[in-house]
């Protein structure tokens, strides 16, 4: 697990995983999962397990930190001890400030922070288990959380990676590939709005590849958002099929 | 010019419900002359207005409502109220008192005290401003008896069905005084126990299957079954 790979990518043109380089790896997603939460959601990203949880809107604590024209979106991504290889410190790190504010970001846009003045709604992000891209299945789950609470939004936002593995563009990387490849582009994405909320990228693309990679991360995001459609209504639609049960 | 869903049809926020010449209705919004949907619900179409009746929500006050809510903190001049709002509510102690307010003569702890439930209505609100509360009618004042039980207040509609209908079957049938806060609490007082608590589950069913057709019917149905089932232990 620990040793270097030396080829992210077999003759067969597989990758180690046995993906093609523009599969997606497995997503499952459940909504409402939490009942002490306003909204929640849980999501199985391949091996990422993340859950989200979203309360709110209410008044903000402390006060002085509401905003009198809008509501104040607050977010803390946070990784378990025991979700990395390594037992990783509880405390927040820098990377995890970091994320904490570039999932608040990208989903603010798709919120409609000017109804609710002087509230605040939090959101809550726990990784159960990372292996890469654990930003990108956050910020879709925080975005099913988000519209579970009830809060009102523009439109559902999607995340997905894409880069560069032995000079191959490749769709969604997961923790190796991350790790020893060239190039990873998270993008979050609103499908119906076609507005991109969150581009980011370290290491190194031509302009080219650039732009093949960002494309190719938007195809991703409007593959997982049927996932994330259906998941929503799916908690909705329980309700309706035990019923009809009921009446048989 | 286009709707793209069919009647009652599950919507997620961001669902393109329709083009052209519509109108936003709740919980949608329109760009560009198209219209959408922000929260989970059922679309719906009357006379060229787009609605989502929203399954998932939290009460928003309104000049008027009709809310139950618990008293806070007991302040200088008033009390503050949580009324499941995203915003707490203030009830100022001259509105109680109806006489005007003394603080070297009265102490309000002795009139409402944390956490005592009060029927109250939104005498004034904008975003500006926290909500303000009154009890200054009649039916309105601290509750003393009965049950509390809570449920979406999207679902309030639903607990009183087409004019009243629901409502008053079940107050009917349970022989109970139901108070219905618009912030989706639920007041509950009969003569017995067991009155009260038949009239729970019913508005406990009504909350879980609101999105139904038939449903009066249903709970009607319901309503009668368990009395029989009642008097039946009675007997024994």
């Amino acid at each position: 697990m620990n040793e270097k790979p030396e080829k992210l990518i077999d003759k067969k043109g597989l990758r180690l995983d046995g993906r093609k380089p523009e599969e997606l790896r497995p997503v499952r997603i459940e909504v409402g999962i939490l009942s002490n939460a306003d909204g929640s959601a849980y999501i199985e990203h391949g091996k990422n397990k993340i859950l989200a949880a979203a309360f709110g809107p209410k008044e903000m604590h402390p006060k002085h930190l509401s905003q009198p024209d809008r509501m104040v979106l607050r977010c803390r991504y946070h990784m378990a001890p025991f979700s990395v290889g390594e037992r990783k410190s509880p405390a927040p790190s820098r990377r995890e400030v970091e994320l904490s504010k570039v999932i608040r970001e990208s989903l603010e846009p798709a919120v409609f922070l000017e109804y609710y003045p002087r509230t605040g709604v939090d959101i809550f992000i726990e990784v159960l288990q990372a292996d890469g891209g654990t930003r990108c299945a956050s910020i879709t789950a925080a975005a099913l959380a988000l519209a579970d609470a009830g809060i009102p939004m523009r439109d559902l936002v999607v995340a997905c990676a894409a880069g560069k593995i032995d000079d191959t563009l490749v769709l969604d990387l997961f923790d190796t590939e991350d790790k020893v490849g060239c190039a990873d582009v998270p993008v979050a994405f609103m499908p119906n709005l076609n507005a991109v909320t969150l581009l980011q990228m370290d290491g190194t693309l031509s302009t080219e590849e650039f732009e093949k990679a960002v494309n190719m991360a938007i195809e991703g995001c409007r593959k997982i958002y049927e996932i994330q459609k259906e998941a929503l209504k799916t908690k909705y639609m329980l309700i309706k099929e035990e019923e009809e049960v009921e009446e048989e | 010019m286009p709707t793209y869903f069919e009647k009652k049809q599950l919507v997620t926020p961001g669902e393109l419900l329709a083009e052209g010449d519509y109108l936003a209705g709740n919980n949608t919004y329109a760009e560009d002359k198209k219209i959408y949907a922000s929260r989970i619900g059922l679309a719906n179409c009357d006379n060229k207005k787009v609605d989502v009746v929203a399954l998932r929500s939290f009460y928003f006050p309104k000049v008027g409502d009709m809310v139950i809510g618990t008293v806070l903190e007991v302040g200088f001049s008033g009390w503050t109220v949580d009324i499941r709002a995203p915003y707490t509510a203030l009830l100022r102690a001259s509105d109680v008192l109806s006489r005007p307010f003394k603080p070297q003569n009265d102490e309000l702890s002795q009139v409402l005290s944390g956490g005592d439930l009060i029927v109250a209505k939104i005498a004034s609100y904008d975003r500006t401003h926290d909500p303000q509360l009154t009890v200054g009618e009649p039916g309105l004042g601290k509750i003393t008896r009965g049950q509390i039980i809570r449920v979406t207040p999207s679902k309030i509609p639903r607990v009183i069905g087409r004019k009243g209908s629901m409502i008053s079957m079940i107050k009917q049938e349970t022989s109970c005084q139901i108070i219905l806060g618009l912030n989706g609490v639920i007041l509950v007082t009969g003569k017995n126990p067991d009155d009260e608590e038949l009239a729970m589950t019913a508005i406990q069913k009504i909350e879980n299957e609101s999105h139904t057709s038939g449903l009066t019917d249903r709970v009607t149905k319901f309503l009668k079954e368990e009395k029989e089932k009642q008097e039946e232990n009675k007997i024994e």
